[in-house]
C-alpha cells in the first residue's frame, strides 16, 4: 500500500515537471473517451426516442390493411383496392378472443377552415375506440362517441398542431369548423403526441365519426368500405395469436382458399418496432468501434510518450536501482505513471463527452442519456489501455541492467 | 576473521559482439570490518568495474565473492536489490541526486525501499543530513546546491539505511581541492563510528587521508600496502560553505 502510494506521488511529480506534454499525450485519451461517452449518449438517446415513438403508437398492436402482401403483376398493393368493411372491423371485435379493441379507418386529407384560419391536413375517420388504441388521452372536453359513429353525426375531435393552427391559443371546444365546407362542431382536443418513428407530425390531424367519414367527407362507390385497421391484442402475450384469429376470421368472412387470394394484410407493429431496435443498434456498434479505434490510438501515443520517458529518465532509474529498488518497484512506478495519464484523461473525457452530449442535445434539439453504466466502463477502460500500453514500457524500465543505466548519458 | 568482502580470483570480462574486454584478469583480497581503503590505478585499469561487482551492481564472470559471507554470485536480482538496499551505501563521482527533489527526499529514497514508514523515513534522513552538516538544507532542490553540498547529501543518502560498507566511486574527482577534503573529513568520521569505506581515487592526496591503498594495473591488483599514518581531514567547523 505504502509502495503504491510512493509510485502515485512520483507519478504525480513526474507528470507536474512536464505537464504540457502529459497534457498532449492524454489528448488521444481524452479524445476517445470524450466521443465514447457523448456517442453512447447520443446513441442511447436516440433510440429512446425512437422506442418512445413507437410506443406512442400504442402498446401490441395489429395493423389490418385491404390488399395482398405478393401482390405482383397488375394486382394492386397492399392499401390499394377497398376490401375491408366496418362489418369486418366488428366481426374482429365480437369474434376474436385475443383482441381487445378494433379501430377501423377512413382516411383523406382536407382543408379545414375556421373565421379567416385555414389549414390542410389529415382528417381520420374513426370509432372512439381509436384513443384506446393508441394510448392517446384528450386534453380537452371529450372522445367521439358511439352515437357520434352511429348518427354520422358531424362533430370532430382535433390535434394539438391543427388546435395551434386555426385556433392560436383560443379555446376551440364548442367552436364550429369547417371540413371541405361542411361545419363540424369540436367536442375534443387531444393530447401532445409528437412525431412518429416515420418522423411524421401525429398531432397533425381531425378525428371524425367513421360513418361521418364514409357519407359525407370521402363517399366512394363502396359506401360501407374502410381502409385500415388498427388492432389491439389483449396483451403482448397473445398478440401472435390475435394475428392468426384475425386472419382466419378475415380469410373466412372473404372466402379467401386456393382459388382466391388473401385481398388483406395483417402487420404486426412490433416487427416494426425491433427493425428499428435493430438500427439502432446497429448504429450504436458503429459509433462505439469509431471510438475504441480512438482509444487504440489514444493508448498507442500513451505508450509511445511512456519509451521515450523510460529512455530520458535511464539514469534515474540506475540511481533508484542503485540504492534498493527492485524491478517491481520500478514497474509499478511507470505503469502507475501511465494509468495515472490514461485515467486522468479518462477523467476529463468524460467530462467533455458529457457536455459535448449536452450541446448536441440543446443545439440539435436531439435527445442523450448519460448512463452512469456508460461512465464506469469508460473510466476502467481508460484505466486499462494505461495498464495495457503501459506494461511494456514500464517492463523496459523494469529490465534495465544497474550499471548500464546508471551509466546512461 | 572479520572479513566484510573476501575476494577471490575474480574475472570480469565484457563482451560486446566479438570484442572480449577483460576488467578483471582475476584478484584476489580481503577487507576487514571498519577499514577504509583506496583503490588506486590507472585509468581503464578497472576500478570502477571492480566496486561495481563489490558494490552488487554487477556480478563477477568467475570467481567468488563474498559480502559478509554471502555468495553474492549466487544471488537473484532481487536479492542483490535488497543487498545494495540493506549493506551498502553508494556514493558516486557525479553526485547522482534526483533532479527536482529535496535534499531530504533524496536521502530518504533507500528508506522508501526499505518500506520505512514516513514519519521514521523523516527522522533518519535529518539526522543523516546533520551529519553530513546540512542541517537546515534539508528542502533545498539538489539543483540549489553546491557540487560539495550535492555530495554530502549523496553521503548521506548512503548512511541513512545504516550500511555495513559505503562504495564511493572517485567521490572527490568533481570537486575543488578543498571541498574535497571536506568530502574526506565525513570519511573520517565515519569511519571512526565504525562504517567500513571503500573509495576510488586517482589523487594521492586524497588517499593519503585513508588506512590502506590497493593499486590496480591492467585489471590486475599489482600493490597492496597498509598507511601507517593516514592524515586527519581538519576542516575548521562553521567554516563550511
Ligand atoms: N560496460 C562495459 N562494456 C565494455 N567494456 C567495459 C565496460 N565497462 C568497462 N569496460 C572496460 O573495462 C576496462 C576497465 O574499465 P573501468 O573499470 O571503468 O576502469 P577505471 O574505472 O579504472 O577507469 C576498460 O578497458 C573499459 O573500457
Ligand atoms: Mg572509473
Amino acid at each position: 500500500m505504502t509502495t503504491l502510494w510512493q509510485s502515485l506521488l512520483i507519478a504525480m511529480r513526474a507528470l507536474r515537471v512536464n505537464k504540457m506534454r502529459a497534457l498532449l499525450t492524454m489528448l488521444g485519451i481524452i479524445i476517445g473517451i470524450a466521443a465514447v461517452i457523448a456517442m453512447v449518449a447520443i446513441g442511447a438517446g436516440a433510440s429512446k426516442m425512437i422506442s418512445d415513438q413507437i410506443s406512442s403508437m400504442g402498446s401490441n398492436l395489429l395493423l389490418v390493411l385491404p390488399g395482398s402482401t405478393t401482390s405482383g403483376g397488375l394486382r394492386s398493393g397492399s392499401g390499394g383496392a377497398p376490401t375491408l368493411t366496418y362489418d369486418d372491423a366488428r366481426a374482429i371485435k365480437a369474434e376474436c378472443p385475443s383482441v381487445a379493441e378494433v379501430a377501423p379507418t377512413v382516411r383523406g386529407s382536407a382543408q379545414v377552415v375556421y373565421g379567416n384560419q385555414n389549414w390542410s391536413t389529415i382528417v381520420l375517420g374513426t370509432t372512439p375506440d381509436m384513443l384506446t388504441v393508441r394510448d392517446w388521452p384528450v386534453f380537452a372536453g371529450r372522445n367521439l362517441s358511439p352515437s357520434d359513429v352511429d348518427g354520422a353525426l358531424k362533430n370532430c375531435i382535433i390535434g394539438q398542431t391543427v388546435a395551434d393552427n386555426l385556433f392560436g391559443d383560443a379555446d376551440p371546444i364548442g367552436k364550429i369548423i369547417r371540413i371541405k365546407k361542411i361545419p363540424f362542431t369540436v367536442v375534443g382536443l387531444l393530447d401532445r403526441k409528437g412525431q412518429s418513428p416515420q418522423g411524421t407530425d401525429q398531432d397533425d390531424v381531425v378525428f371524425v365519426p367513421l360513418r361521418t367519414a364514409q357519407r359525407k367527407l370521402f363517399g366512394s362507390q363502396f359506401p360501407n368500405t374502410v381502409g385500415a385497421m388498427m388492432v389491439q391484442a389483449k396483451d403482448a402475450a397473445v398478440l401472435d395469436q390475435a394475428q392468426e384469429e384475425v386472419t382466419a376470421l378475415l380469410d373466412q368472412r372473404h372466402r379467401i382458399g386456393p382459388a382466391r387470394e388473401r385481398d388483406f394484410t395483417v402487420r404486426n407493429l412490433s416487427e416494426i418496432m425491433a427493425v428499428a431496435e435493430q438500427s439502432s443498434r446497429v448504429m450504436s456498434i458503429l459509433l462505439g468501434s469509431v471510438a475504441s479505434i480512438s482509444l487504440l490510438v489514444g493508448g498507442i501515443g500513451i505508450m509511445n510518450i511512456m519509451l521515450v520517458s523510460v529512455t530520458e529518465r535511464t539514469r534515474e532509474i540506475g540511481i533508484r536501482m542503485a540504492i534498493g529498488a527492485k524491478q517491481r518497484d520500478i514497474l509499478l512506478q511507470f505503469l502507475t505513471e501511465a494509468v495515472l495519464l490514461t485515467t486522468v484523461g479518462g477523467i476529463i473525457g468524460m467530462g467533455l463527452g458529457v457536455v459535448g452530449a449536452m450541446v448536441v442535445s440543446k443545439l440539435m434539439d436531439w435527445p442523450t442519456l448519460i448512463s452512469s453504466t456508460a461512465i464506469i466502463i469508460a473510466f476502467l477502460f481508460s484505466a486499462g489501455v494505461g495498464v495495457f500500453f503501459g506494461f511494456y514500457p514500464a517492463r523496459k524500465a523494469a529490465s534495465l541492467n544497474p550499471i548500464d543505466a546508471l551509466r546512461y548519458e | 576473521m572479520d572479513d566484510v568482502v573476501k575476494v577471490t580470483d575474480v574475472t570480469k570480462v565484457y563482451t560486446m559482439g566479438d570484442q572480449r574486454v577483460e576488467a578483471l584478469k582475476g584478484i584476489s583480497f580481503s577487507v576487514r570490518r571498519g577499514e577504509f581503503v583506496a583503490i588506486m590505478g590507472a585509468s581503464g585499469s578497472g576500478k570502477s568495474t571492480c566496486m561495481n561487482m563489490l558494490g552488487c551492481l554487477d556480478v563477477p564472470t568467475g570467481g567468488e565473492y563474498l559480502l559478509e559471507e554471502v555468495n553474492v554470485g549466487k544471488l537473484s536480482g532481487n536479492e542483490l536489490a535488497e543487498i545494495r538496499n540493506r549493506k551498502l551505501g553508494f556514493v558516486f563521482q557525479g553526485f547522482n541526486l534526483l533532479a527536482r527533489t529535496t535534499a531530504r527526499e533524496n536521502v530518504e529514497l533507500p528508506l522508501v525501499y526499505a518500506r520505512i514508514p514516513a514519519a521514521e523515513r523523516r527522522e533518519k534522513a535529518l539526522a543523516a543530513l546533520a551529519q553530513v552538516g546540512l542541517a537546515g538544507r534539508e528542502d533545498h532542490y539538489s539543483n540549489q546546491l553546491s557540487g560539495g553540498q550535492q555530495q554530502r547529501v549523496a553521503i548521506a543518502r548512503a548512511l541513512v539505511n545504516d550500511p555495513s560498507i559505503i562504495m564511493a566511486d572517485e567521490p572527490t574527482g568533481n570537486l575543488d581541492s578543498r571541498t574535497s577534503i571536506e568530502i574526506m573529513s565525513i570519511f573520517q568520521q565515519l569511519n571512526r563510528r565504525g562504517i567500513t569505506i571503500l573509495m576510488v581515487t586517482h589523487e594521492p592526496d586524497i588517499a593519503a587521508y585513508t588506512g590502506r591503498h590497493l593499486i590496480f594495473r591492467d585489471g590486475l591488483i599489482i600493490s597492496d600496502t597498509p598507511n601507517a599514518n593516514p592524515h586527519t581531514a581538519e576542516v575548521p567547523r562553521g567554516e563550511t560553505p
